[in-house]
C-alpha cells in the first residue's frame, strides 16, 4: 500500500505542538497535528500568564496580533491568613519591555491563533481525533494510530500534555508521582474592561499577576493565583497532590475560600463566573523530567514535565514553546541526515541542555524539595507577617508596645533559628 | 456558587457510550477520601451511606485522579474519545 509518510506527526495541538508545527511547516516539512479536542486550546487551561520570550524567537512581535489579554506591569505576592493579608506590590512599566514581557492569556483563543499561524505556514491539523496508540516497528516509533487509522511519520512528536498516556505506553514517561504534580482549579470571572483596570490600578491593556500563599490552601503546600484578563479575571488555586492528606479542605472549597477572602472578594464583586476549569501543574523540577528521545520519537512541553514552579514564578507555556521549537529544529536536522534514530535525534537533548529550559531547571534543582520541606512557608509566615502588621496598624487607645517588641513577639512564635534556617535553605535553592 | 453550578456554566459533549474513567467503589477508603478532596470538579462524592458515587460527565480531564488513585480506586483512565468531553471556550 502506498502510504503517505509525513516528516512529522505531532500529537496535541497545544503550545508545544503548534510551535513545532509552525517551525517545521515554515521550513517546508510535511507536518500534521492530531488534536483530540474540537480545536486547539479546547482542552487547555492556564493560570495564566505566558512569559513571551520563547515565542518572541519564533514569531517576533507576536503580541501585536495574538489574542493576549493584558501585558503584566504589576506583580503582587500576598501572605494570607483567614481574615488578613500582607501584600508586596511591584509595579513598573519596565515589566512590559518586549524582551521580558509576560502576558495574561486564555488558552482557547490563544492556541487557536497559534494553530492558525502554523496552518498558514502549511501545517495540517486534524481535530477531534484521539490518538490511541503509537505504531512501533522494530522498536522504532513510526507514527500514530487512532481507532483503525494509521498515520505514518519519520518522527512522532508527543505534545500530548501533562498526562502523556502515549509517553507512558512507550515506557518513556513513568507513572506520575503525586509529589511531583499539583492539581489546579480555576474560574474566569467576567467584569468589564474599565472595572478590571480600576480595581487593579492598571492602565488599559496593562495587567496584574498575583500569587497568594497561606490561607487558600489552608496552610499547606500550594496557593492561589489571580491574573487580570482584558475584561475578566482568572482566579484559581494550586495544591500538591501528595499534600492532600494534611488538608481537610477540598480543592473546590479552597477556591471558594479564596473567592470569599477579604483581600480578594471586593475585587471580583459583581462578576459572573464564565468558565470553570482544572488541570495538573508540574512541580517536580529537573528530577521529574523523563526520557525525552527514542528512535523516531521526541517528547515536548508538559508531556516531558518541562515546567518550573518557584512559588513566586510559575512557568510551563514558555517551556512548551521552546521545547516545541527545539524539537522542530531537531527533526529538520535529522531530515537533512535522513537519520531518525535515537542517536541522531539526541541533538534535541543537547539543544534542551543549551537552552533556558535545562539551565533554569538545573539552577532551581533543589527548589521542589525546599518547598516540600519548608512547611512554615505555608503555615507560619502568613500569620507572623499579618500579626506584625496588626501590631503596627491597630490603634485602639491601649498602652503602646514598642514596635521591636511587637514584631519580635510574632517572630519568636516561629522561632528566629527556624527563620534563619529557612532563609539559608531558600537562598541556596534559588 | 457550588462546584455543580460552576460546572453547569461549562460546555460538555458527554459521550454516553464510553465512560473514560471507571472506578472501584469498594476500593481503598483512604484513596477515596483523597479523591473526594482532590477532584477539582467534585465528581468523587460519598453519599449518605458513605458509598462512593462518581460521574464522569463533568470531568475536566485533569488527570489528578489517575495520579492519586490508579490501581486502587481508579480502575481505568483514558481521555474521552475525539471531540467528546469538556470544551474550554476560554481556558
Amino acid at each position: 500500500m502506498d502510504e503517505e509518510i509525513f516528516d512529522a506527526v505531532i500529537v496535541g495541538g497545544g503550545l508545544a505542538g503548534c510551535t513545532a508545527a509552525y517551525v517545521l511547516a515554515k521550513a517546508g516539512c510535511e507536518v500534521v497535528v492530531v488534536e483530540r479536542g474540537s480545536y486547539s486550546g479546547s482542552k487547555n487551561m492556564t493560570g495564566g500568564r505566558l512569559y513571551g520570550h520563547s515565542l518572541e524567537k519564533v514569531i517576533p512581535g507576536f503580541a501585536e496580533t495574538a489574542p493576549v489579554e493584558r501585558v503584566i506591569t504589576k506583580e503582587r505576592l500576598s501572605f494570607l491568613t483567614e481574615d488578613a493579608g500582607t501584600t508586596v506590590d511591584y509595579t513598573t512599566p519596565a515589566l512590559a519591555d518586549p524582551a521580558c514581557a509576560s502576558y495574561a492569556v486564555l488558552r482557547a483563543p490563544f492556541d487557536q491563533w497559534l494553530a492558525e499561524q502554523a496552518e498558514e505556514q502549511g501545517a495540517m491539523f486534524i481535530n477531534e481525533i484521539r490518538v490511541d496508540d503509537l505504531i512501533v516497528e522494530d522498536g522504532k516509533v513510526r507514527g500514530v494510530r487512532a481507532g483503525d487509522d494509521d498515520l505514518y511519520a519519520r518522527v512522532t512528536i508527543l505534545a500530548d500534555g501533562a498526562v502523556s498516556l502515549l509517553g507512558q505506553k512507550l515506557g518513556m514517561v513513568p507513572p506520575l508521582d503525586p509529589h511531583k504534580y499539583a492539581v489546579s482549579a480555576k474560574e474566569v470571572i467576567q467584569l468589564d474592561e474599565k472595572t478590571v483596570s480600576d480595581r487593579f490600578g492598571v492602565k488599559a491593556g496593562e495587567g496584574c499577576a498575583w500569587l497568594f500563599v497561606g490561607d487558600p490552601t489552608n496552610g499547606h503546600i500550594g496557593g492561589g493565583f489571580l491574573y487580570t484578563n482584558k475584561d475578566s479575571v482568572s482566579l484559581g488555586v494550586v495544591t500538591t497532590i501528595a499534600d492532600i492528606d494534611y488538608n481537610d479542605t477540598s480543592v473546590p472549597d479552597m477556591l471558594k475560600r479564596l473567592e470569599h477572602h477579604p483581600v480578594v472578594a471586593p475585587l471580583i464583586e459583581g462578576g459572573d463566573i464564565r468558565e470553570y476549569t482544572g488541570r495538573m501543574v508540574i512541580e517536580g523540577g529537573i528530577a521529574g523530567v523523563p526520557e525525552l528521545v527514542r528512535d523516531g520519537v521526541l517528547i515536548t512541553g508538559d508531556a516531558g514535565a518541562l515546567g518550573l514552579n518557584t512559588g513566586y514564578c510559575v512557568r510551563g507555556m514558555d517551556f512548551a514553546i521552546e521545547s516545541g521549537r527545539l524539537a522542530a529544529e531537531t527533526v529538520m536536522a535529522a531530515k537533512e541526515k535522513d537519520d531518525y534514530s535515537a542517536a541522531s535525534l539526541a541533538t534535541y537533548t543537547a539543544k534542551l541542555d543549551d537552552s533556558f529550559i535545562m539551565k533554569d531547571l538545573k539552577h532551581y534543582a533543589k527548589f521542589p524539595t525546599f518547598m516540600e520541606e519548608t512547611r512554615r512557608m505555608f503555615t507560619d509566615y502568613g500569620p507572623m507577617l499579618n500579626e506584625i502588621m496588626s501590631g503596627m496598624f491597630t490603634v485602639d487607645g491601649s498602652a503602646p508596645v514598642p514596635l521591636k517588641k511587637k514584631a519580635m513577639g510574632s517572630v519568636k512564635k516561629v522561632g528566629l533559628m527556624n527563620i534563619a534556617k529557612d532563609a539559608r535553605k531558600g537562598l541556596k535553592a534559588l | 456558587m457550588t462546584v455543580e453550578e460552576k460546572l453547569a456554566v461549562d460546555k460538555f459533549h458527554v459521550d454516553e457510550e464510553f465512560a473514560h474513567i471507571e472506578v472501584d467503589k469498594d476500593g481503598d477508603a483512604k484513596v477515596i477520601d483523597r479523591l473526594v478532596k482532590l477532584c477539582p470538579a467534585g465528581l468523587y462524592v460519598r453519599d449518605e451511606n458513605g458509598e462512593l458515587t462518581f460521574d464522569y460527565a463533568g470531568c475536566l480531564e485533569c488527570g489528578t485522579c489517575l495520579v492519586a488513585g490508579k490501581g486502587t480506586v481508579v480502575k481505568s483512565w483514558n481521555y474521552p474519545r475525539g471531540g467528546m468531553g469538556v470544551e474550554f471556550r476560554l481556558g
